[in-house]
């Protein structure tokens, strides 16, 4: 990761590169874009060349590579493996027989849709991941207000996405406590499935408990005022992104309309 | 002036009423301290002074609610936050949860009323200077210690340049240390002459705080003074409320008949 870099007085510390400098609607469109265009895509080479030029490539640039690998694996593992057995061991038309265990048959035609699949998953998990880890919540928040997105929607949306780390810290803390109080939480998954309901309890309790006074203290500080937010700052935006962006989408719906009518390519 | 005039309210789906015909003032640069055992009507009076109840809880109010003789009832509540505003016990509640930086929190509020973005930037360091928590501008809100949050808590609601203040236990989640920094920065507060009313358990804080003090009793007034004369009072324990430590002190000598020369602690120590 990139050291802080020079930030207005304002602003919180953070990694600098020419891809975090970016407006986070352009990373926006880039990570959906990306996704789209991998599902439209199909095969393995094209949402794999994808994941290098829209992925990796600016990763790389911010400086983000390692933490997006890992993040990314992280969060497609689960889907992915169970896409690949799936696809492999249950894939009806398959023919090519390459492994058989007993009644379970690996097929050729098995393994190519999975790792089609997979790269599918891939080239998605990691648009997201680089958006996550080149955007600030607040940015992103502050840059939909200015084009005329509602404050409140965008209050929600920012405060959705913070309040899932918050929950978690919550959370550990619990835990932390009940073990202290004798609770096992490890072990057996039996065991674990007991432990759930004491954790689980006072971490969704304690949130909605919080609400009313949240509330109140938004209410107090004005949030039910009609009418714009007067914003601390705005994401710089250049011409050049604005076209970047507008040939993104232009691209895809290019590709998608290629796609549905046949057009080899 | 802030006034509740036979104030009574009664929380949305509650048999009876949380408190009964309170009346109340608050003159502009006074600190008045409101004290009270738990359930005695403390932060009820607080939701009603600072308009949050009925407008945001529903619940059913009494009386009225008087700014500057003028009644604020019917008024939506982003009307009032420039007129009094409100901090509560929890300091981590307080907190938008949307913001990554102190000075993003404290310009939260200012920031909802559409003002200029010039006057924001002034107003959030002017605010931040005032509670002498400048340093803080650039950290991480969910990361301090519950004092330091409950000052931008506080630095928030000034920021909004409210005329009153209420603040209700803000020291309550707090630990010594926290208490103190908040302890220190109400008394700046005071002397700046900002109108404050207080609801807390820590009498001590009060004592060196308030002109006047209001004790609640089971969600009536049961005594209303100049804040020496009232913590002073031997009513207090009775009521649930414990006394200053320095009251205390002083009436455990006077009962042993000694002389408080004797033990009064030397300067600096």
């Amino acid at each position: 990761m990139n050291e802080p870099g020079p930030e207005g007085p304002l602003e919180a510390p953070r990694a600098d590169s020419p891809y975090h400098r970016l407006n986070p609607l352009t990373k926006a469109v880039s990570a959906t874009v990306t996704g789209i265009a991998a599902l439209v895509l199909g095969g393995v080479i094209g949402p794999a060349l994808l994941t290098l030029v829209a992925v990796i490539i600016p990763a790389a640039i911010a400086g983000v590579l390692r933490v997006l690998v890992r993040t990314t694996l992280l969060l497609s593992l689960p889907i992915g493996i169970s896409a690949v057995l799936v696809n492999v061991f249950f894939f009806p038309a398959g023919r090519d027989v390459l492994l058989r265990v007993g009644p379970i048959t690996a097929t050729g035609e098995g393994l190519s849709l999975a790792l089609e699949v997979l790269a599918r998953i891939l080239a998605i998990s990691g648009a997201i991941t680089l958006f996550y880890l080149t955007t600030r919540p607040s940015d992103f928040v502050a840059d939909l207000e200015h084009r005329g997105v509602s404050s409140r929607l965008a209050f929600v949306a920012n405060a959705s996405a913070q309040t899932v780390p918050q929950m978690l810290e919550r959370a550990g803390s619990i835990v932390a406590a009940q073990r202290a109080r004798g609770l096992d939480t490890e072990g057996s998954i039996v065991r674990r499935l007991r432990a759930l309901p004491p954790l689980v309890g006072p971490v969704i309790l304690g949130t909605l408990g919080e609400v009313e006074e949240r509330t109140m203290a938004l209410e107090a500080r004005g949030f039910s005022r009609p009418g714009r937010r007067t914003l601390l700052r705005i994401p710089a935006d250049s011409g050049v992104q604005r076209l970047t962006r507008w040939l993104l989408v232009g691209g895809l719906s290019v590709l998608a309309a290629s796609r549905i009518l046949g057009v080899p390519g | 002036m802030l006034v509740l005039d036979t104030v009574s309210y009664r929380y949305a789906g509650a048999a009876g009423d949380a408190v009964t015909k309170i009346s109340l003032d608050l003159r502009d640069q006074e600190v008045v301290g409101l004290v009270g055992a738990n359930e005695s009507g403390k932060s009820t009076v607080c939701l009603v002074a600072s308009g949050l109840a009925p407008r945001a809880i529903g619940g059913v109010l009494g009386g009225r609610v008087l700014i500057d003789g003028a009644d604020v009832a019917g008024r939506p509540i982003h009307e009032l936050v420039g007129t009094v505003g409100i901090c509560f016990q929890n300091p981590e509640t307080q907190l938008s949860g949307v913001t990554e930086t102190v000075f993003e929190e404290v310009a939260f509020g200012p920031a909802n009323l559409g003002i200029d973005r010039d006057e924001l930037v002034r107003r959030t360091g002017e605010a931040l200077e005032t509670l002498g928590i400048q340093g803080l501008a650039r950290r991480d809100p969910r990361r301090l210690s519950g004092g330091q949050m409950q000052l931008v808590a506080l630095a928030g609601l000034l920021a909004l340049q409210p005329r009153y203040l209420v603040l209700d236990e803000p020291t309550a989640q707090l630990d010594p240390a926290g208490t103190r920094l908040v302890g220190e920065a109400l008394q700046a507060l005071a002397q700046r002459g900002s109108a404050i009313l207080i609801a807390e358990h820590k009498t001590d804080l009060l004592a060196g705080l308030c002109g006047r003090i209001a004790v609640l009793q089971r969600g009536e007034l049961a005594m209303l003074g100049g804040a020496q004369e009232v913590l002073a009072d031997d009513r207090l324990e009775g009521l649930g409320i414990a006394a200053p430590v320095q009251g205390r002190l002083q009436r455990r000598i006077d009962a042993l008949g000694l002389a408080a020369t004797s033990i009064a602690p030397e300067p600096g120590r």
